[in-house]
């Protein structure tokens, strides 16, 4: 069985984020990228599902410029088998509706039983390429895994979904698609020996084109500003007084 | 892994050396394999200088930089140097000689440097700590990464990883300022010793990047002042620079051989912030980045032997920053080129075991020791006070230019020259205003630096109860305020008794604690690879 990883390349989750001066966007030049944390974990399950013996193969998929290459190779680093390039012209296009709509055009060639992807990106917390691959391809979806079990026969898979009430435990035929949140593993670290192994493996590049799909712009990004700054807090003379600012200034009630 | 040559750092140094091994290898038809071991997790990352660049070396390195898009496009315009009292800024004639020199990112540079390096073939390994030399009947010939996924209590996570063992027919130590496995090697083949070398002296430079309103933005301008807010026994001064992208860089030096335990280099960098003549420039800008590194001072008097059996120290490892000009990374990557130019050599001409004891002769006959042999005379004066100071350096720099056959010493090494806390005074720092001058840990987070926490303390005690016994009663516990990441803090217990916390999470790998510590009792040691500062234009 084949499973297949989608990974995203994002401003690493220890930096501070800046704004563009002209707030077109977050700055990302003279900053450090690193692969989203959502999608470690899920190549990591993708690589402990393969470990299990329930998968013969991980791909790795990213989608962007050149620089997804190094993201790329952390996934093959950790261990998946072969990489995915989608090349585009710039990154900042890619809204999830385009990522789900090359996921479905790459999962009808490479015919993978599983698709894993993390539940959301860091940078942009859209929570939905998962979700819209899954419709788009009509197959069952479990997001928010916090366990992930293959059936013996390899033709189901068991999750269990962390869900504002509790845990959910729901089990779908395979193909499926499955999204990573945090508690589902601790990736492993990437050892010297596999980075100098993953540099021969291969990298396959592919275009929107190719693949039939085109990246419209659904979506348009208008403006990127810092949230406010949290102000000065106020002190109160009385009870009386903190009273009124509640009701007339904070309108608590 | 077996390489022909292990460098350890991917800093100016590591990869001048790196980069200079494969275009001889290309040059001269021959094929050896180099590995850069760096603890960051980026190339960069780790890299933090001022900079006013002298782009000597790069030039030997690559005469078609500018062609080739090295980062350095912003010659120095303007060279003042004032000195400040704390409401006045006197213009003093500038010592310096800047012209032909670029303001730059150190930082940025290197990247580009990794780049080229790996482009030639050289393979570099970020998020890699080296954290042991491994020896062979005296010999060097290799170093060890450390183990990953040690848990705080020493126990193995789930994603343990042993460490590996890179072995070099040649190693060379690029680690930077007091590197860990090069002060191990210093002691261990008494290099100081053979050179006849004095012990190293350092300081500590506290830095931010701001980006400022373009009205104020002046490329290429470049300051220094001395004077306020350190006093007169307290060596050091500030630097401000214009870099490309509306990019100032300021920060302060203060030389780690200070007296006063409840001096602060982070709260005084805070106050110079503040001084009528500096406030201007920054108001209305805000802070990109945040970081702290001690840097070498003892100049010519403390360079070690920087050969040692199975390999060499180059860069700062070994200490060749030329103080009066307030550069070093020229001098590092010369020094590198140095190492490598004699370690091709050795390996091509099939040397078994190879030797680099030529590179020793080849640094002594280079500019790097006619530079730092002229300029040997001015840090040291100013032992004796800021006016002699400033007095020798004229006379030195005007008019012997160290040619006159008198050495002045080094006083006493940095963590002895502290007093006790009896004989000062509590320093009354202003509150930051959260404008200009800003609470540590604020600056901190602008550091990007970060370590898994779960891992055990990479700051040692020699002896866990020292400082407790000795820092806190005779020094009121002054790593509380020298360490520029607030790594050490004395908390109330239970018994409302004070102890030692050390946030190791927060380190900056800075090294001032190894430094600073009066009894030495702090051992700084590299924590799991990938960790610490993330500095990507410092």
């Amino acid at each position: 069985m084949k499973v297949m990883v989608a990974v995203k390349r994002v401003v690493d989750y220890a930096v501070k984020v800046r704004i563009k001066a002209d707030k077109s966007g977050v700055e990302t030049s003279n900053t450090k990228m690193s692969m989203n944390p959502f999608c470690e974990i899920a190549v990591e399950e993708a690589l402990r599902i393969k470990e299990a013996g329930r998968a013969s193969e991980v791909v790795v998929v990213s989608m962007g410029g050149e620089q997804c290459v190094e993201t790329i190779r952390t996934g093959l680093a950790m261990g998946a088998d072969r990489g995915l390039h989608v090349i585009t012209q710039d990154s900042s296009s890619l809204f999830p509706l385009a990522v789900a709509k090359l996921l479905q055009a790459l999962v009808s060639s490479e015919q993978p039983r599983l698709l894993l992807l993390g539940k959301q990106a860091i940078d942009d917390d859209c929570n939905q390429t998962g979700q819209m691959v899954a419709g788009l391809l009509g197959w069952p979806q479990a997001t928010f895994a916090s366990k992930v079990s293959i059936s013996d026969d390899k033709e189901s898979v068991c999750v269990e979904r962390e869900v504002d009430g509790g845990i959910e435990t729901i089990q779908l035929q395979l193909p499926a698609v499955v999204t990573a949140d945090l508690r589902l593993n601790t990736p492993r670290y990437a050892t010297l020996p596999n980075i100098m192994k993953a540099k021969k493996k291969s990298i396959q590049r592919v275009t929107p084109e190719e693949l039939n799909v085109v990246i419209g712009s659904d979506l348009e990004v208008l403006e990127v500003t810092e949230p406010p700054k949290r102000k000065a807090g106020v002190m109160v003379a009385s009870v009386d007084e903190l009273l009124d600012k509640l009701k007339n200034e904070a309108r608590v009630f | 892994m077996d390489y022909d040559v292990v460098i350890v750092g991917a800093g100016p140094a590591g990869l001048a050396a790196a980069i200079r091994l494969k275009q001889l290898c290309d040059r001269e038809k021959r094929e050896l394999s180099v590995c850069v071991v760096e603890k960051g997790a980026e190339v960069g990352s780790h890299i933090l200088s001022g900079n006013v660049f002298e782009p000597r070396s790069l030039s030997e390195l690559f005469p078609d930089w500018k062609k080739q898009g090295a980062p350095v496009e912003i010659p120095v315009s303007e060279d003042k140097f004032w000195l400040l009292s704390s409401k006045h800024a006197i213009p003093l004639p500038s010592p310096f000689r800047n012209h032909g020199n670029y303001v730059i990112s150190l930082s940025q540079l290197v990247r580009w440097l990794g780049t080229k390096a790996e482009e030639l073939g050289v393979e570099i390994y970020p998020g890699f700590s080296a954290s042991e030399v491994l020896y062979d009947d005296n010999r060097v010939v290799g170093i060890a990464t450390n183990d990953m996924g040690i848990a705080k209590n020493g126990s193995k996570k789930s994603t343990f990883q042993k460490g590996m063992e890179l072995r070099g027919r040649l190693t060379l130590l690029a680690e930077g300022c007091r590197g860990y496995l090069s002060e191990e090697v210093i002691r261990k083949y008494q290099l100081r010793k053979q050179s006849g070398a004095q012990h190293q002296t350092y300081a500590l430079g506290i830095k931010e990047v701001w980006e400022v309103e373009e009205s104020k933005h002046r490329p290429g301008f470049v300051l220094h002042t001395v004077g306020w807010p350190l006093n007169t026994k307290t060596y050091g001064g500030s630097f401000l620079y214009h870099m490309a992208n509306r990019q100032v860089a300021v920060g302060l030096v203060v030389a780690l051989d200070y007296q006063n335990p409840y001096l602060s280099p982070y709260e005084e960098y805070q106050r110079f912030k503040q001084h009528p003549s500096i406030r201007p420039m920054l108001e209305g800008g805000k802070v990109v980045q945040y970081g702290a590194r001690t840097l070498n001072e003892g100049g010519f008097q403390s360079i070690p032997k920087t050969v040692f059996p199975g390999g060499a120290l180059i860069g700062c490892s070994a200490g060749f920053v030329n103080v009066p000009k307030i550069k070093g990374a020229h001098t590092a990557m010369k020094s590198g080129l140095l190492a490598a130019e004699t370690a091709f050599e050795q390996l091509a001409k099939g040397s078994e075991p190879a030797k680099l004891d030529s590179y020793w002769e080849r640094l002594q006959n280079s500019w790097i020791w006619d530079e730092l042999n002229a300029a040997r005379n001015i840090r040291p004066a100013f032992h004796y006070g800021l006016l002699p100071g400033l007095a020798v350096s004229a006379f030195e720099h005007y008019i012997s230019k160290g040619k006159l056959p008198y050495t002045l010493k080094h006083g006493r090494p940095d963590h002895l020259s502290t007093e006790v806390s009896k004989k000062h005074k509590p320093i009354d720092y202003p509150k930051p205003d959260g404008v200009i001058s800003f609470d540590l840990l604020t600056s901190l987070y602008r550091s990007n630096t970060n370590h898994e926490h779960d891992q055990p303390s990479h700051l040692l005690l020699r002896d866990p109860s020292i400082p407790e016994k000795v820092n806190l009663i005779d020094y009121a516990g002054l790593e509380s305020r020298y360490c520029p990441a607030r790594v050490y803090e004395y908390i109330p217990d239970e018994n409302e008794k004070l102890t030692l916390q050390i946030n190791a999470q927060n380190c900056l790998h800075c090294k001032a604690c190894d430094i600073k510590d009066p009894p030495q009792n702090i051992k700084w040691t590299t924590p799991e690879g990938a960790g610490g500062p993330g500095y990507s234009i410092m």
